[in-house]
């Protein structure tokens, strides 16, 4: 039972030459805030990277930040605020969901697990703000892939495939991501008192008009969130902007959906607190007896599987957060009912097992089983990368 | 251009094949030479040859069963979109099948309410948001050829456009693929959903030169189109101060829709070809535009005006019609054709740098033009650094065309050098391929060919091209294992 704590790229290349020497696999953690999520790792050893941490360069103007692997989030964000930028994608905070404390978690565990908030909806993905990788990859050899600008199609995109590949492929010693300018405004539109079924025919609508609406949810009325009046099932749509263009959003929204439910508006730092628990998943952080499944589905059929799951497995809760797009669950404690959760889906998208004890998670496949092609697919590009199978063995199935 | 010594056994089995392929893909088997002439190069037309055969299949099963009769009889492959790159990424091999897509034409299914259109490979670019246009939708990606390039061409090249800081480029555009592998396996990736399963091989995919997977269906994620754009047109007395005033703007937090600069020859070959209405006394010309809800853009145009003000600008005029953003737009759209016409030929370049670094890269440019007695004319995607040069030359002047091959590959090397990339959205191809050396060391390439040799362990898909070498993958994955030889790693520990 040993645990590395690198300081440097070369020291990562030597524990992982010695893994692969000695058959010994590594489990590869910055501050482990996402031990939670995946299957367990089998590993003896532990490669922690939160001593090789630290902001490389970060140049706003370029809308480029360089950073080490166990950054914290907290500093990066911290830094990127202080010039009024921000990580476009909007980077949650799972920690709490975990049982652990908010804002815990590293920008190397962010990126490795491929997370992405409630703007993804419209601002896109993690794996769309990763810009460039150094790794060192199961051969324990050093690589670096992509690079230092926003635009870039020199070679394969090695950057997406590292973001959520939850260590598998290469153990990143340094991150290249692209700052964006922080909203200046937020507001909310609240829709009370709208089923899911309406309140996703209302989402589809609003991000069909021209009104840029950077998030859309809806919460069911079993589930307290900020700002929504008490037990109501509410539409929540989220507008970023300078004031004037806010405003003028926000009233042509306002005409659009005129009928459909009561509205009102929330301002700026009640829609901060709202999104954040949003993006946090705070309900269930809150309700640690629940297991958490997390799906991505076609965004009309959202309200559709939300319902099959509830009438599958009595006592379910949810919301859905982008547009439809991701659907929250959390079921009574005790077994993950994968098969029903994810024949729910019809086949339409995929479940993740977010939140279950380690022996759950060890039983049940955490993240969707793939067609076989597919799977062998994916397993040939493991193989490319980590031959001896000593990074992360088992965290993302297989 | 050294290319893969073509295989003579395959040259020799060459009957064998087209009976095959014919069986496989009946009236899509283009054999004669006359015929197969217009596949012999793409949009790098310095570049040609032809191809042992052309298959053009009509659909996804058809590509299916070319894959599988050339792994089976060890033949390479060469997809083909519209024909339009300018790497030379779809460059025939003499030895290989040229397997085109136009036929896969087919829009299969537009979503409003998921905001999400499906279509075949060989639909152009253009036709998607021409086909969603009337709810006033439409798909962002812009790249200059849109009128012709397809999506499946796309999706190999990774394309941009003028509006991708703002909006993404493809891989940011797409949420869906179906690909057939070089084994023939019909494997699709993503759906309607926004994140995809397991690792992220659509974006691996996405930008991969055909050297990956063959793509045989799309789905695109389609936007509301803003309400209003708006474009400011401003010149400077010289590039440092365009370039500060492009640093300025998105130091304000404003990323505009586009945001285009061109260099003094730049702006006399658009003046001279369309009287676009450029200042002609200025060293720098910028094309601000800003999109969105009108009161929005409003305010955003005065702060760009102050913004470039302040950086000393000399002229700055907002556009106050469609029309005259359009005219903005036109010299701008029109400056490879511009540059066209002062000279007999030219070459475009597409490397990508720190935009603080555009006044030493213009600088070292001017040493070229001195050093190689050609002219350079600029425009630059400013917002993000992806800088076209065009080198003009006359081909039929001895030793020129070797001259502006020299200082294309002195301008790339000088975009690496000063912290960027070799090629911001046209592709490696085989035009950057030889450079590929200078960007990357020999673990980060060894790393990318082990990536192919899970999806052609054989290399039979576009091989050629973006690699300057090729190694067997057999090679690449020996790994030397120091079993008993290492001691404990001297790292700190608990």
């Amino acid at each position: 039972m040993t645990t590395f704590t690198p300081e440097t790229d070369a020291q990562v290349i030597d524990a992982v030459r010695w893994a692969v020497a000695e058959g010994q696999p590594l489990e590869i953690v910055g501050q482990g805030s996402k031990r939670g999520l995946g299957r367990p790792v089998q590993a003896a050893h532990t490669l922690d990277l939160s001593r090789l941490s630290g902001v490389v360069s970060y140049e706003p103007e370029e809308l480029v930040l360089v950073v080490r692997p166990g950054t914290p989030m907290l500093e990066v964000e911290a830094l990127l605020g202080s010039q009024g930028q921000c990580l476009a994608f909007e980077a949650p905070d799972y920690a709490p969901l975990w049982g652990g404390q908010a804002g815990e978690g590293t920008v190397g565990g962010l990126v490795a697990a491929g997370l992405s908030g409630p703007r993804r909806l419209k601002a896109g993905a993690a794996r769309d703000h990763v810009l460039g990788v150094t790794a060192v990859s199961g051969r324990a050899e050093l690589f670096r892939a992509g690079g230092k600008v926003v635009k870039n199609v020199t070679g394969y995109d090695l950057p997406k495939l590292l973001t959520g590949s939850h260590g598998t492929l290469g153990v990143m010693t340094e991150i290249v991501l692209k700052a964006l300018p922080a909203p200046p405004l937020t507001r909310t539109l609240v829709l009370a008192g709208i089923d899911a079924a309406a309140g996703v025919k209302a989402m589809a609508d609003a991000m069909g008009s021209p009104a840029e609406v950077a998030s859309a949810a809806w919460v069911p009325a079993e589930l307290p969130f900020t700002g929504i009046p008490p037990r109501t099932p509410s539409v929540l749509l989220r507008l970023e902007g300078v004031d004037v263009s806010v405003d003028a959003r926000l009233a042509g929204l306002t005409r659009l959906l005129e009928g459909r439910a009561a509205t009102a508006v929330l301002d700026n730092d009640e829609s901060a607190a709202l999104w954040e628990e949003l993006r946090d998943a705070t309900p269930f952080a809150q309700r640690p007896d629940l297991v958490v499944w997390r799906l991505s589905v076609t965004p009309g059929e959202g309200a559709a599987v939300l319902e099959r799951v509830r009438q599958a497995i009595p006592g379910t809760v949810g919301w859905l957060d982008w547009a439809g797009g991701l659907v929250w669950l959390g079921i009574p404690p005790g077994d993950a009912q994968a098969g029903l959760v994810r024949g729910a889906l019809s086949g339409n998208g995929h479940a993740t097992l977010f939140r279950a004890p380690d022996p759950v998670r060890a039983a049940v496949p955490v993240f969707q089983p793939q067609p076989k092609p597919l799977a062998d697919l994916s397993a040939r590009v493991k193989a490319q990368f980590d031959p001896a199978g000593v990074l992360n063995p088992g965290r993302m199935g297989g | 251009m050294r290319m893969p010594e073509p295989d003579a056994r395959v040259l020799a089995s060459r009957a064998a094949l087209l009976a095959r392929l014919r069986e496989a893909v009946p009236g899509g088997v283009i054999a004669e030479d006359s015929a197969m002439r217009p596949f012999e190069t793409d949009g790098l037309t310095a570049y040609r040859q032809m191809p042992l055969v052309v298959v053009l299949p009509s659909d996804t099963q058809q590509v299916a069963a070319v894959c599988r009769i050339a792994r089976e009889m060890g033949v390479k492959v060469v997809p083909r979109g519209a024909g339009t790159g300018l790497s030379g990424g779809a460059l025939p091999l003499a030895d290989g099948i040229l397997l085109g897509l136009s036929k896969l034409n087919r829009i299969l299914d537009i979503d409003y309410d998921n905001r999400a259109v499906t279509v075949q490979p060989g639909v152009t670019n253009l036709a998607i948001s021409q086909a969603v246009a009337s709810r006033g939708f439409y798909y962002a990606p812009d790249p200059s050829s849109q009128i012709a390039c397809t999506i499946g061409g796309n999706v190999a090249e990774n394309s941009g456009g003028v509006h991708c800081l703002k909006y993404g480029v493809t891989a940011n555009n797409i949420l869906g693929i179906e690909f057939v592998t070089i084994d023939g396996d019909i494997l699709r990736l993503g759906g309607k959903h926004l994140d995809s399963e397991g690792y992220d091989l659509m974006g691996v995919l996405t930008g991969s030169e055909g050297l990956l997977g063959v793509v045989t269906e799309v789905t695109v994620r389609i936007l509301q189109k803003p309400e209003t754009a708006r474009a400011v047109l401003v010149g400077f007395d010289s590039s440092e101060k365009a370039g500060d005033t492009v640093a300025a703007i998105i130091a304000a937090g404003i990323i505009p829709g586009g945001m285009e600069m061109m260099d003094k020859p730049a702006i006399h070959a658009a003046e001279d070809f369309l009287n676009a209405g450029y200042p002609l006394d200025v060293e720098a010309l910028l094309i601000v535009e800003l999109d969105g809800p009108a009161a929005e853009v409003d305010h955003l145009i005065a702060e760009v005006e102050r913004i470039a003000l302040a950086n000393d600008a000399v002229s700055c005029r907002v556009s106050q019609s469609e029309e005259e953003r359009l005219a903005f737009w036109a010299g701008r759209k029109a400056a490879f054709p511009a540059v066209g016409r002062i000279s007999p030929d030219y070459m475009c370049m597409d490397g990508t740098i720190p935009r603080k670094a555009l006044p030493i890269v213009l600088r070292r440019m001017q040493d070229f033009e001195k050093e190689y007695g050609l002219k350079i004319a600029n425009v630059f995607h400013a917002g993000d650094g992806n800088l076209h040069p065009l080198i003009l030359f006359d081909a039929n002047q001895e030793g020129q065309l070797e001259a502006a091959e020299k200082v294309g590959a002195a301008i790339l090397k000088l975009c690496v050098e000063v912290g960027g990339v070799l090629t911001g959205e046209h592709g490696v191809g085989i035009e950057k391929r030889d450079l590929m050396d200078d960007q990357f060391g020999e673990a980060d390439l060894a790393q990318q060919m082990r990536l192919k040799c899970a999806f052609d362990p054989d290399h039979l898909l576009n091989p050629g091209k973006v690699f300057p070498q090729l190694h067997r993958c057999a090679e690449l994955g020996k790994m030397v294992v120091h079993k008993g030889n290492l001691p404990f790693p001297d790292i700190p520990r608990f």
